[in-house]
């Protein structure tokens, strides 16, 4: 930092020299309106657009659980058949598909915001949150098919064990969108300055997904399993699939472990994040 | 008085050409240099902004070494050409991107509008988008909430406010946008050239309102402009950029002034002709000048400009013709050829040099305007192509205040005259 001994009182040095930990929170909470804002953008516009426009939200993840279900029911017989097996899958793909579309859409935040960026100053942290909170509502869309299809499930007397476990379920869904948010922001710096790495992140997110417990158990992995836990998502997914179906095999401990690693990543993710947005600009 | 904003030193760097090519190794170059405590290798090797010439290195400094001081309430109009480097200096006074060196001190709340509507959404309607708009600009929703009636009204768009913005008219959403910019509450106000859009009343209108920002409130205020009526009218002081240095600080007449007079190279491109000798034709020279002005002066959409081309035709040739084509920002406005009028150039061009005179049409807008210069021979294919070998920007200079100024747009201007029965 150049310091100048002034006696003025400064509101603020527009300077060069910022440290890794000049994150202004005061300013963010200020703009806490524009995340609102943004969030009811997203909300108005989605559903002015097309009659089909929310009918989406329900057809993607309908016809990838079916897709999932011919390719490992079906073929590969993973697991048992029916109607459980389908709710096994969707519950996997609902949260899922938040995680990854939070992932993704954080990651290239200022490639796709960058004409809002070079145009005024705000603090840039309020897009990657807004973007988190606007994923809830296809979210919530697909959770509610599903909890759709499980009561079906549960009063046709298929196996399906509800427990309390899942009234942690609006705290997995902060974990995930928070992970999201985390790996995103660490992404984000690199898609903006190597512009490659958005071709090869979308790759890695589909791979990161046959790394985690999404459409078949953990115990799948066999002898990789412990490897499996090592995932922050595998305790997510495990507790989130045993709180609603009472299947699976979840231990409180992978769920601590869990919160361990994604606020380390939000940390991470906030800091470069910081370092990044003041002179991204200049890149894109 | 006091100071309410200060920059010392501000220095910024841009890299040209692709962006994205060999940065890893740039990168590397400077971690390495910061392991061992060692400055950036890059920042040494920048030069100043000019681009006429071609320069050594990638890198060029947009801006280098300013240094300025803003008293509170005084308004400060920026002035330079095109690529002077006032772009630079709002972004960085925005805080839309960090200077390279230096640092920029300041009092309050800073609110820019470089640009009006940012974020506006079409499917939105004007109440949602105003408390977008606001929101963005750093108003909360109270606040927003307070100054709804004085926003709307002041567009006077009251009839459509419940109406997405996709459907109003043009004027409409300008007026809508600058509306909630213009009841931001700050100390520092950057507006740049936001005032070129809109018709007049709503111009004047505007130009009212952010008198009554300086002059009443006690705002500061920085403004960007290419029209110096506006400019007269709404500072005080004026700062003249060039090549990204600051050329003239000082009463706003004298600002003026001295950019009127205008005292650097015009802004030609030109293409380093001789490098492709030919033995058919080839061209010693191309310029372009305004009639009854000094080579240097900036083109007013007034002037009569006149192009000269200086060729040589090395041995007597059949078929053979010239031609240019005038692009404005890009789009081809119309072409040109020298055998239209003289029909025995095409016959026999007899070998010597040539020297054309033409005199461009007076229709130009305010804009940048580029040549391509090309020979050929017909239905043999052609000589030579130059594409955008000199470039010149056209502006509206006008002293007497924004009534005259040119704001109708479109590509080009005419007087038609509306003869009345």
């Amino acid at each position: 930092m150049q310091h100048h001994p002034t006696k003025e009182n400064w509101t603020e040095t527009i300077g060069r020299e910022t440290g890794l930990f000049s994150l202004n929170f005061r300013e963010v909470w200020r703009y806490r309106d524009l995340v609102y804002m943004f969030v009811k953008r997203d909300f108005v516009t989605f559903y002015k657009q097309t009659i089909l426009g929310p009918l989406w939200f329900i057809i993607q993840p309908v016809l990838s659980t079916l897709m999932f279900y011919f390719v490992f029911v079906v073929l590969a017989k993973t697991q048992g058949k029916g109607l459980e097996a389908m709710l096994f899958i969707l519950c996997g793909q609902v949260i899922w598909t938040y995680f990854s579309d939070t992932l993704n859409k954080v990651s290239t935040v200022f490639t796709s915001n960058a004409h809002m960026f070079g145009k005024v100053y705000f603090p840039r942290l309020i897009m990657p949150l807004s973007i988190t909170v606007s994923g809830l509502m296809k979210f919530f869309v697909q959770f509610i098919i599903f909890i759709t299809l499980l009561l079906i499930a549960y009063f046709r007397g298929a196996e399906v064990r509800p427990n309390w476990w899942l009234l942690l379920f609006p705290f997995l869904v902060l974990l995930m969108g928070t992970l999201g948010l985390g790996l995103g922001m660490i992404f984000s710096s690199l898609t903006t300055k190597y512009k490659d790495l958005t071709f090869l992140l979308s790759f890695g997110i589909s791979l990161y997904m046959y790394a985690t417990p999404v459409v078949f158990p953990l115990s799948t992995y066999g002898k990789y399993q412990k490897y499996a836990e090592l995932n922050p998502l595998s305790g997510i997914f495990e507790c989130f699939r045993y709180g609603f179906l009472g299947k699976g095999d979840f231990e409180p401990v992978m769920l601590i472990y869990s919160t361990v690693s994604v606020l380390v990543i939000l940390v991470l993710g906030t800091l470069i994040f910081n370092k990044v947005e003041k002179s991204f600009m200049d890149t894109v | 008085m006091s100071i309410v904003l200060k920059a010392e030193n501000v220095s910024k760097q841009y890299r040209l050409g692709e962006v994205g090519t060999g940065t890893i190794s740039h990168d590397l170059n400077r971690w390495w240099a910061r392991v061992r405590g060692k400055d950036d290798p890059f920042l040494k090797i920048g030069e100043t902004n000019d681009r006429t010439s071609q320069g050594e290195s990638d890198y060029v400094w947009a801006l280098r070494d300013i240094n300025f001081e803003v008293e509170r309430g005084q308004a400060v109009g920026i002035i330079g050409r095109n690529g002077a480097g006032k772009s630079t200096l709002l972004k960085l006074l925005s805080k839309v991107t960090k200077p390279t060196t230096g640092n920029i001190q300041y009092k309050g709340r800073i609110a820019s509008l470089l640009e009006v509507g940012t974020g506006f959404h079409p499917e939105m309607t004007g109440r949602e988008n105003i408390y977008l708009n606001g929101a963005i600009l750093g108003m909360t929703r109270k606040e927003i909430t307070r100054k709804f009636d004085e926003i709307v009204d002041f567009a006077g768009v009251e009839r459509y406010i419940d109406t997405p913005v996709k459907r109003y008219s043009s004027g409409m959403y300008v007026r809508l946008a600058f509306s909630v910019a213009a009841h931001l509450e700050s100390e520092i106000l950057i507006v740049d050239e936001v005032l070129a859009v809109g018709d007049a009343e709503f111009q004047k209108k505007c130009l009212g309102k952010m008198g009554d920002v300086t002059k009443g409130e006690g705002r500061t205020v920085l403004f960007v402009s290419h029209n110096m009526g506006s400019i007269r009218k709404l500072c005080d002081k004026g700062i003249m950029l060039n090549n990204g240095t600051i050329q003239g600080m000082g009463e706003i007449e004298e600002i003026t002034n001295l950019y009127l007079k205008g005292n650097s190279d015009q802004t030609l491109r030109l293409v380093n002709f001789k490098s492709r000798n030919s033995s058919t034709i080839s061209i010693n020279s191309l310029s372009i000048a305004a009639e009854g002005k000094e080579k240097n002066d900036i083109f007013d959409i007034t002037d009569s400009l006149v192009l000269r081309i200086s060729y040589e035709v090395h041995r007597d040739m059949k078929g053979t013709n010239i031609s240019f084509a005038l692009n404005k920002e890009g789009i081809l406005l119309f072409r040109s050829w020298d055998i239209d009028k003289n029909p025995e150039l095409f016959l026999n061009r007899k070998k010597g040099s040539y020297k054309a005179k033409i005199k461009l049409p007076s229709f130009l807008t305010p804009g940048n305007y580029t040549i391509n210069l090309s020979a050929g021979r017909t239905n043999i294919g052609p000589i030579f192509k130059y594409e955008d070998c000199l470039s010149f920007d056209v502006e509206n200079v006008i002293i007497d205040g924004s009534a005259t100024s040119f704001t109708r747009g479109g590509m080009i201007r005419t007087d038609l005259v509306w003869e009345l029965n």
